[in-house]
């Protein structure tokens, strides 16, 4: 029994190493190849270089890629914040028939075959005439940040203690003087970690940005375009890379952020501190 | 109206007051939800039901007819290349969901067990390659099972090969391989939750009744996890059929899916209707297999217990 116990204690930590650097090690190929000086990503690895790095800006359509994706993150994490803070202080905070279905719909995208749901977007879209542009990419966008907006939302108003709004109430602050003094500073951190996490994902997202935009591409469908050229390889991993790089810096902050807003919900005493 | 009012007097103010005051505080709630509600129905529940409408359509040339048919379910169902397509879909996302759960199990359960303060950061390790972009991340796998690539250089550099191996890339197991790494995070996180409900008293009490580490996990840990890796199955095996980035990118000729038959209605091939039926009826099937497995996994369950 304890040798069981000795070589499950031994072979689960390797195991937990091994699995983590199954889940990193492909993505670490693409920094790797993109400072190698062949075009064809291969070992050996012949010579360091920032060539491709200095290629980027030289790009016209990179660049109008970046931007397009710039505003469409942009708009889908306001978006699906302000709609992910109505919904997630709807179910935190009233009850009312219905809740549970409403909260499943919401969370739907997150477990659908995203191509069913980009489809259908498009269908409607055409028929209804309207033409597909870079609106149509953020509306696609927002529905499928919402899940996560909700769940980041949801974790940072939960046991936020009602009774610090009414007291501020009872102590003659304003409706308006109690949101700003008292709950904003509550569920800020959780907001800034939803609109983090909901620009990293529109950031991020192919699918329904390739079904739903026009003519102007963002990033991640501007590098499936570059995809098809072998040559263009090198350039498309230095790109990949900084949003690689990009995206991780983000998320690093919404997650700190979102425990930050997880603390100050249950411990009230440091609010105020 | 009156005269039921002036019946009861004393009941009746406070009674209403009370209905009231919870019709205002579900009313309340409802009215704070709907812009989000109105937005998912509008947006989701709206565009599919056009979907399953047009599925029952049939289009000449640019104008849809929209007279009742079958004969799009008839062309999905019966036609050899998109059986072939979808079954080919079913069989990948049915191994990717197993290699997803039975790779995530033994790390959860690490966590969960054996994180001690550092379950969060330990999560949030795991999570993060799954946050960054799928795209990229199919595209380094392309990287690594390219004929040139990373493994076959690698392996040719280590003498352990003579020729670039043409077995890794353009098949169904690269696509296997690709969505099992891309989808792992999604697995660890149901199954970490359901372990971390479990009641540690009840794994004492087996040790104290004489089970061994081994029998105590088969018959009291596995069993009460069960919640989780049924959702981990369900959250992997339904998004994956509809793939179409993966096979595109890494599936070759052999490595094609029914998303990419979807796609095709909805581009080039421009036949709405049929690209509907194809999408309803993978939606209903990957749904009945994601059924048919979470019985077998719950009956099997109950009878280790």
């Amino acid at each position: 029994m304890s040798g069981l116990r000795k070589i499950l204690s031994n072979w689960l930590p390797a195991y937990a190493f091994l699995y983590i650097v199954f889940l990193y090690l492909p993505v670490i190929f693409l920094p790797i190849f993109s400072v190698n000086t062949s075009a064809s990503p291969k070992f050996p690895l012949s010579g360091f270089t920032l060539k491709w790095y200095e290629e980027l800006p030289h790009t016209p359509a990179l660049l109008d890629a970046a931007w397009n994706s710039l505003m469409v993150g942009v708009s889908a994490a306001i978006l699906s914040t302000v709609l992910g803070i109505c919904a997630a202080r709807a179910i935190t905070r009233y009850r009312f028939p219905g809740r549970r279905t409403i909260n499943g719909l919401l969370m739907a995208p997150l477990v659908l075959p995203e191509i069913i749901v980009a489809v259908s977007m498009l269908l409607v879209m055409l028929q209804l005439g309207l033409s597909l542009s870079l609106v149509t990419v953020v509306l696609g966008h927002v529905l499928v940040c919402i899940p996560y907006s909700l769940s980041v939302l949801t974790s940072g108003f939960e046991g936020f203690d009602r009774s610090l709004e009414e007291a501020s109430a009872d102590l003659g602050e304003s409706a308006f003087g109690t949101f700003r003094r008292v709950t904003l500073p509550m569920v800020a951190p959780a907001i800034i970690s939803s609109l983090l996490v909901s620009f990293t994902i529109s950031l991020d997202e192919f699918i329904m940005a390739f079904f739903l935009t026009g003519t102007e591409s963002t990033l991640p469908v501007y590098i499936w375009g570059q995809l098809r050229f072998a040559s263009k390889l090198p350039g498309v991993l230095a790109l990949g890379t900084l949003l690689l790089v990009g995206s991780f810096v983000l998320l690093t902050l919404a997650e700190i952020l979102r425990r930050r807003a997880a603390r100050r919900t249950q411990n009230t005493g440091g609010v105020f501190a | 109206m009156t005269a039921a009012a002036e019946g009861a007097p004393a009941l009746r103010p406070a009674q209403s007051r009370r209905t009231s005051l919870l019709q205002s505080e579900s009313a309340q709630g409802f009215a704070l939800i709907s812009p989000t509600f109105l937005y998912a129905l509008v947006l989701l529940v709206v565009p599919i039901l056009v979907v399953i409408a047009h599925s029952f359509w049939t289009q000449n040339y640019l104008t849809i007819d929209r007279t009742f048919t079958l004969e799009n379910y008839r062309i999905a169902l019966t036609e050899p290349i998109y059986r072939d397509l979808l079954m080919r879909s079913l069989r990948i996302s049915l191994l990717v969901s197993f290699f997803t759960v039975v790779l995530a199990y033994p790390i959860a359960f690490y966590i969960s067990f054996h994180g001690g303060r550092h379950k969060g950061l330990w999560l949030f390790l795991i999570t993060i390659p799954f946050w960054t972009s799928y795209l990229l991340r199919v595209m380094s796998w392309k990287v690594i099972l390219g004929y040139n690539g990373v493994l076959n250089s690698g392996l040719l550099g280590l003498g352990i090969i003579d020729e670039p191996s043409t077995a890794l890339l353009y098949n169904t197991s690269a696509v296997v391989i690709t969505l099992t790494h891309a989808w792992a995070a999604f697995a660890i996180l149901p199954i970490f939750v359901s372990l971390e409900k479990i009641d540690r008293t009840l794994i004492e009490a087996a040790t104290d009744l004489g089970d061994g580490p081994l029998r105590r996990f088969m018959r009291v840990t596995l069993p009460l996890s069960v919640p989780g890796i049924v959702s981990a199955i369900l959250i992997v095996m339904i998004p994956t059929v509809g793939d179409f980035v993966t096979p595109r990118l890494v599936g070759g000729k052999d490595g094609v899916m029914i998303a990419n038959a979807i796609q095709a209605q909805f581009g080039k091939g421009a036949n709405w209707p049929l690209g509907a039926a194809l999408s309803v009826t993978t939606m209903a099937i990957v749904t009945m297999m994601a059924a048919a497995t979470v019985l077998i996994i719950r009956s099997a369950a109950r009878l280790a217990r």
